[in-house]
């Protein structure tokens, strides 16, 4: 059966079709529409799959080692950062091994267009010495979830699962299976010296882990999804230029390729092409590649993971990519930079590439329409309830001489652009809190933390136990707008339990403080702001109003529903 | 018969290009053509500028994004928008967008000036999507309207557009889809 599928669509697919039994998840962008894939599948509902949203990263990861403990299959997702967040489980995972099939599917994104930084969980997967999948198509991506199960039952590992931006969030026609796989049975089989992390066990286990690498090195070097293919030469000699490519960047590679042909340079698609999908590195196929080119260029989607590998410590001059400027040092590829790549190497390589017709001619005229352009940055919506706790927070703090105001990640971040600039810092989930603590311990006042409800449960609520064991003289906002907004509006985790909260760790009650962020309510906001941070210890404001789009989207429902009723 | 259409859907967040991207992929899935179509999720989606790779092609399609020059057409729900995109505009593409400017910005171009570039260019079709969906009294579907107005740039027959939605819109109900098939016809006869 053919479907329309988003990468992340054809992932959660995958796994419910290879039998998966629950996904654990925290939402974050590209990785977020494989959880609401699962949630709103008719056969995952039948089947009663977990899908509910998890408080973090962290406890993701630890519940899906639990139900791989009781030998049936879990997914794990998150985005890039979320793997730091739950690090430790899953380096550990690595420790325990697995019963049930456990896939960990991280979705990195270059260039960061909703990110704090560019990381690539591949060296994740070598540095916890797991097998790591990395779809170059929907299609693979599909494939692979089948794959992947399977592989980490047989290998008793968790598999990572590496997709980027322009696969989760890019749609294609994929052939899926008309029947599902069925969930692996309730069956304890776990060897509890292996789970127990004790240093004997750990040692015990690192060293079975260590001399499993090079099955798991001759399975990738052996994987349908590795392929290396030499064409047949005319040359005797060594071809003049080879090129590797992974995941997502082999279809740029592809790309180029068939317009170098369409531009008549004559070698065209003849180069040597090694594809990797599946790690850890399968070395023999390089190798292999080495010995037939001169010359070899490392074209990879994020971080240059193969070609600091291929390269090792020699200066070789005949291993290309990104760390020789070839490709761009930082950002996602394009088929544009990677064509560029191509076109001048093979312009090099080969003396009877023809002149370049293999640009398409771009429009002409165009050059004033262009330069008219200006940038649009995202902005908080019209009506959100953030803009009426920044617009009383600004007016508040430009009482006091040296304010600094600690943000967090979210929609809120927004406050640091203008009109409001109201926000001083940015740095990871739960950041704000802990921040405004060590700035308030070098002598800082007042020292503001605004976190949103969401990011507050998920790495917030250690920090404020810290600030209350301290009694830190800090003020924070947990700008409550009912829902997990940046990402699409998920359910959050503490929704309607804030108060008992920050009470159950310690607030002092009569400084825990609840508004609504409506412009009408200005005069009381800004004076329970100035109060609070007068107060010399920890103070919570909770402004507290529903996200402008999950309202708009509940009173729509609403109507609908409303109206189906009238039908009947 | 081979095709091959490369197609930039643009415009501010929140406008509804992920639905025109439906049914153009709708009416190709139909006809087995091979699709591929990169969106943006996540945080440009608050009021920034968006756009959408959408490639349609009777053989296979390696990359998910165009490369520069080599758009067939651009659907624009905004005029400054999609002057943003003629980087990767075919010399011989078509441009169809809204005439209705989206001031979210203070330092917005002033819209005579884009017009005037809109002009200049070869292949534009540039229409009050909004007027003529309240004129239609289809208020909400004004990017369907956009979808006819690109009907024969997208070289796509106009009752498989239709067909396509029927099938897209059929479950919001016949009230909903009558009101999209008008918008379709708007369109058509503005092109």
């Amino acid at each position: 059966m053919k479907k329309l599928l988003l990468g992340d669509e054809a992932i959660a697919l995958g796994a419910i079709h290879a039998g998966l039994s629950g996904v654990y998840a925290y939402p974050g962008t590209p990785s977020t529409e494989i959880t609401e894939f699962i949630q709103g599948d008719s056969l995952a509902r039948e089947r009663k799959l977990h899908s509910r949203w998890c408080t973090n990263e962290k406890t993701a990861m630890e519940a899906a080692l639990g139900m791989s403990f009781m030998g049936k299959r879990a997914l794990v997702c998150m985005k890039h950062v979320g793997l730091n967040v739950c690090a430790d489980p899953f380096v550990n995972s690595g420790m325990t091994g697995v019963n049930g099939g456990v896939v960990v599917l991280v979705a990195d994104d270059p260039s960061m267009h909703s990110s704090q930084d560019e990381q690539d969980s591949r060296f994740y997967g070598k540095f916890a010495m797991l097998p790591t999948f990395e779809p170059s198509s929907q299609q693979e991506a599909y494939d692979m979830m089948a794959t992947a199960f399977e592989y980490s039952e047989q290998q008793c590992l968790p598999v990572l699962m590496r997709v980027t931006t322009r696969m989760a969030h890019s749609r294609a026609v994929v052939e899926v299976k008309e029947q599902a796989r069925e969930e692996n049975v309730l069956n304890y089989n776990a060897v509890a010296a292996n789970w127990v992390l004790l240093p004997a066990n750990a040692r015990r286990r690192n060293n079975q882990v260590t001399a499993q690498q090079k099955q798991l090195e001759d399975d990738a070097a052996a994987s349908p999804y590795n392929s290396l293919v030499i064409p047949k030469s005319p040359m005797s000699s060594k071809y003049p230029l080879g090129i590797i490519a992974s995941g997502i960047a082999y279809n740029y590679v592809m790309e180029s390729l068939s317009s170098l042909n369409r531009g008549g340079a004559r070698e065209g698609v003849s180069l040597p092409l090694l594809k990797i999908s599946q790690y850890p590195l399968p070395k023999k196929l390089v190798r292999q590649m080495l010995e037939q080119c001169e010359r070899v260029l490392i074209v990879e989607e994020g971080q240059p993971f193969i070609e600091d590998q291929v390269r090792g410590v020699f200066e070789s001059t005949n291993i290309l990519g990104r760390l020789t400027g070839e490709l761009p040092r930082t950002g996602e590829l394009t088929p544009d930079s990677v064509s560029e790549a191509l076109k001048s190497l093979s312009h090099e390589s080969f003396a009877s590439a023809e002149s370049d017709s293999s640009v398409p001619p771009a429009i002409s005229g165009g050059a004033d329409g262009a330069s008219l352009v200006v940038p649009r940055p995202p902005a908080l919506c019209q009506g959100c309830g953030h803009r009426d706790v920044y617009t009383a927070l600004n007016q508040v703090l430009a009482e006091f001489d040296n304010p600094r105001v600690f943000g967090d990640i979210g929609c809120y971040t927004l406050g640091f652009l203008p009109p409001y600039k109201a926000i001083h810092s940015c740095v990871d989930m739960g950041a704000s809190i802990t921040m405004a603590k060590g700035a308030a311990d070098a002598g800082q006042w007042p020292a503001v933390a605004i976190i949103g409800d969401s990011t507050f449960t998920h790495s917030g609520m250690t920090g404020l136990l810290d600030a209350v064991n301290e009694n830190a003289d800090i003020t924070v906002i947990i700008s409550d707008n009912l829902t997990t907004a940046m990402t699409g509006g998920q359910d959050s985790a503490g929704t309607n339990k804030f108060e008992a909260i920050c009470l159950g760790l310690g607030v002092d009650p009569a400084h825990v403080r609840v508004v609504v962020p409506l412009p009408k309510n200005m005069p009381e906001i800004t004076q329970i702001i100035r109060d609070e941070i007068n107060y010399h210890g920890v103070s919570v404001i909770i402004p507290r109003r529903e996200c402008i789009q999950t309202f708009k989207r509940h009173a729509k429902n609403k109507v609908k529903s409303e109206e189906v009723k009238s039908d009947k | 018969m081979n095709m091959k259409t490369d197609i930039i859907l643009c415009g501010v967040g929140g406008q509804g290009i992920l639905s025109i991207a439906t049914v153009i992929g709708e009416a190709a899935m139909n006809e087995n053509l091979y699709i591929k179509q990169a969106e943006v999720h996540g945080m440009s989606q608050r009021g920034g500028d968006v756009q959408s790779n959408l490639r349609i092609s009777s053989q296979p399609i390696a990359s998910d994004l165009i490369p520069k020059g080599g758009a067939d057409v651009i659907i624009s729900m905004e005029p400054m928008e999609a002057l943003r995109y003629l980087p990767y505009l075919h010399a011989d593409g078509w441009i169809i967008t809204s005439s209705v400017p989206f001031v979210n910005i203070p330092n917005y171009p002033a819209i005579e000036d884009i017009n005037k570039a809109l002009d200049a260019l070869p292949h534009v079709i540039r229409i009050d999507i909004e007027q003529l969906a309240k004129d239609a009294g289809v208020p909400r579907s004004a990017n369907i309207i956009l979808l006819g107005a690109a009907q024969r740039a997208l070289g796509i027959d106009y009752e498989k557009l239709e067909a396509a939605i029927r099938r897209v819109f059929g479950r919001k109900g016949e009230a909903v889809v009558e009101a999209n098939i008008k918008a379709l016809a708007v369109g058509r006869a503005a092109q």
